[in-house]
């Protein structure tokens, strides 16, 4: 029996591309590194995020009232008709005056607690909780205590809620910026790759363009090799990403890293599309850049 | 004994489109081609291929032979001057179109091309895959035409591993594979003993005789002669008329 009857059929064709090289390893390397920056930088992001949206909630959900005593009133009888005027207004859910030595807690960190208080007129303060869902506006509560004949101001932190606000989109932007920014390195890492790659296989596209195959074709080899290769990276970038995240958010207790940056275990979940995310990018710069290439060969 | 071609060597008065293109195989009206800024390699050129023809193309080291082939397989384009090609002006086909026109034609290059990181199976195999067959469908032919060019127990082997004779009866079995309406073959006996050049003149007869339109450059005299088939002579890039060869 011949060697040819002997041979097993056949049943699956050899890659055209030439096995992976070293130069391979170092790209998968590159763009595994530019991954779990703009991964980490996604987590820092959706951080960020939950703690402007907590420190909102916070902020936006109370409101304090400084009330001044009219004629022979008392500062404790303003501060109890303040308190059942705003009790009764649409989107609060709980007004109370506080008492004066809650009052003096909070003034305690900046006068200190060697009797200056005792003589100082310590304003009345009333405590408003607001429904979160359909919290009562500025204006509403100042017409209620208008109503109601009281003299004071509403501070709603408005203010705060502000710089919270700008302070969360700022970090939330930067940390988009830096993965996009993450992403178009690793595109033109694929992109000086795939140039490489066709340089350095300039007798194989001849070959195969004189056989007869498509641009797209020889461009879609160039595709799904650098589509593979970012994928790998991208997985092994979201798992060290996924890694340092966890790491941070065991060192920092439930709260995560910092109060600053809390971190859940869901934050996590969006790390999963990396590897595509990679792969798609990788393969969209090596197709334009095979094709671009390609249109230049005979 | 070789006779000298029945090419036309004027110019025809055709106009160049496509509808004056009908017929030939291969149509050349006035081709020049020059690479660069360089003097032309080719000058003048105008003859026709008929369907189902066999032509032998002769002449000194750097009379154009090559770059000719090249022109034929759509590897260059001309300077100037009409190419056509199975009824087409190849100055008109769209970037898109010529993968289509490059699978009806079959090349057996003088540096032969060969992948070397596919075996012997895959080297050959390369134009049917590319035309999109299935291996189940094209895996007996091709290893069948291995067998018959010899290589049937070098199957696996990749080209580094094999002689040069057997890398050119490897490089002549991926062009006819795909059973081509045009084989183009640049000194394809250059590397194998005369016995297996004439086994692989007769494999070229054998596909010109099933259709194929056959065109050799060949330094090989005695195999030329041997061939009885008309030749087209180039000297200096141009062709020369029946009789003015050498002249």
């Amino acid at each position: 029996m011949s060697g040819l009857l002997r041979r097993k059929p056949r049943d699956r064709v050899a890659p055209l591309l030439p096995p992976e090289d070293a130069r391979d390893g170092a790209l998968v390397f590159v763009v595994a590194v530019l991954c779990l920056l703009a991964c980490l930088a996604v987590v820092a992001a959706i951080g960020a995020d939950r703690a402007a949206h907590g420190w909102r909630t916070q902020l936006s959900g109370s409101a304090t009232v400084l009330v001044r005593p009219r004629g022979d009133e008392t500062a404790d009888g303003a501060a109890a008709r303040a308190a059942e005027a705003l009790a009764g207004v649409k989107g609060v859910t709980e007004a109370a005056a506080l008492e004066p030595e809650k009052a003096k807690a909070l003034l305690e960190p900046w006068l200190g607690r060697d009797g200056v208080l005792d003589d100082l007129p310590i304003p009345r303060l009333v405590s408003v909780d607001l429904d979160p869902r359909a919290p009562a506006s500025l204006a509403t509560m100042t017409q209620a205590l208008k109503a109601a004949a009281v003299d004071a101001t509403i501070d709603d932190h408005s203010l705060w809620l502000k710089d919270v606000l700008r302070a969360g989109a700022i970090a939330r932007a930067f940390a988009i910026g830096v993965a996009v920014l993450m992403a178009a390195a690793a595109a033109a890492v694929t992109v000086f790759a795939t140039r490489a790659g066709l340089t350095a296989r300039q007798d194989l596209v001849s070959v195969l363009h004189l056989a007869g195959a498509e641009d797209r074709f020889i461009a879609g080899l160039f595709l799904a090799r650098f589509a593979r290769m970012a994928a790998l990276a991208g997985l092994i970038g979201a798992l060290a990403a996924a890694l340092v995240a966890a790491a941070a958010r065991l060192a920092g207790g439930g709260a995560g890293l910092t109060p600053i940056l809390p971190l859940a275990w869901t934050d996590l979940l969006p790390l999963a599309l990396c590897p595509l995310a990679a792969a798609a990018v990788a393969a969209a710069a090596a197709r334009a850049t095979a094709m671009g290439l390609l249109k230049n060969m005979a | 004994m070789s006779r000298t071609a029945d090419v036309r060597l004027t110019p025809t008065d055709a106009a160049p489109d496509e509808q004056s293109l009908d017929g030939p195989i291969v149509r050349f009206d006035g081709v020049g081609l020059r690479y660069g800024r360089a003097p032309e390699v080719l000058k003048d050129l105008t003859f026709e291929l008929e369907p189902g023809s066999f032509h032998f193309l002769t002449g000194a080291s750097g009379a154009g032979k090559s770059s000719l082939l090249r022109l034929i397989d759509l590897a260059l384009r001309p300077s100037r001057g009409l190419i056509g090609l199975f009824g087409h002006d190849v100055a008109r086909l769209k970037r898109d179109e010529l993968p289509f026109m490059r699978r009806r034609i079959g090349v057996v290059f003088q540096d032969k091309r060969l992948l070397d990181h596919l075996s012997a199976f895959d080297n050959v195999s390369l134009p049917l895959r590319l035309a999109g067959r299935r291996i189940k469908d094209y895996r007996a032919d091709v290893t069948e035409l291995l067998t018959w060019v010899g290589l049937n127990e070098r199957i696996d082997a990749r080209p580094a591993a094999l002689s040069g004779g057997e890398q050119q009866r490897l490089a002549i079995a991926r062009a006819v594979v795909g059973r081509p309406e045009l084989l183009l073959a640049d000194e394809p006996t250059g590397d194998v003993d005369q016995a297996m050049a004439l086994r692989i003149l007769r494999l070229f007869v054998e596909l010109n005789r099933l259709g194929t339109t056959v065109l050799i450059a060949s330094h090989d005299e005695q195999l030329v002669a041997r061939s009885g088939r008309p030749v087209l002579h180039l000297e200096d890039g141009r062709l020369i008329p029946a009789g003015a060869a050498g002249a």
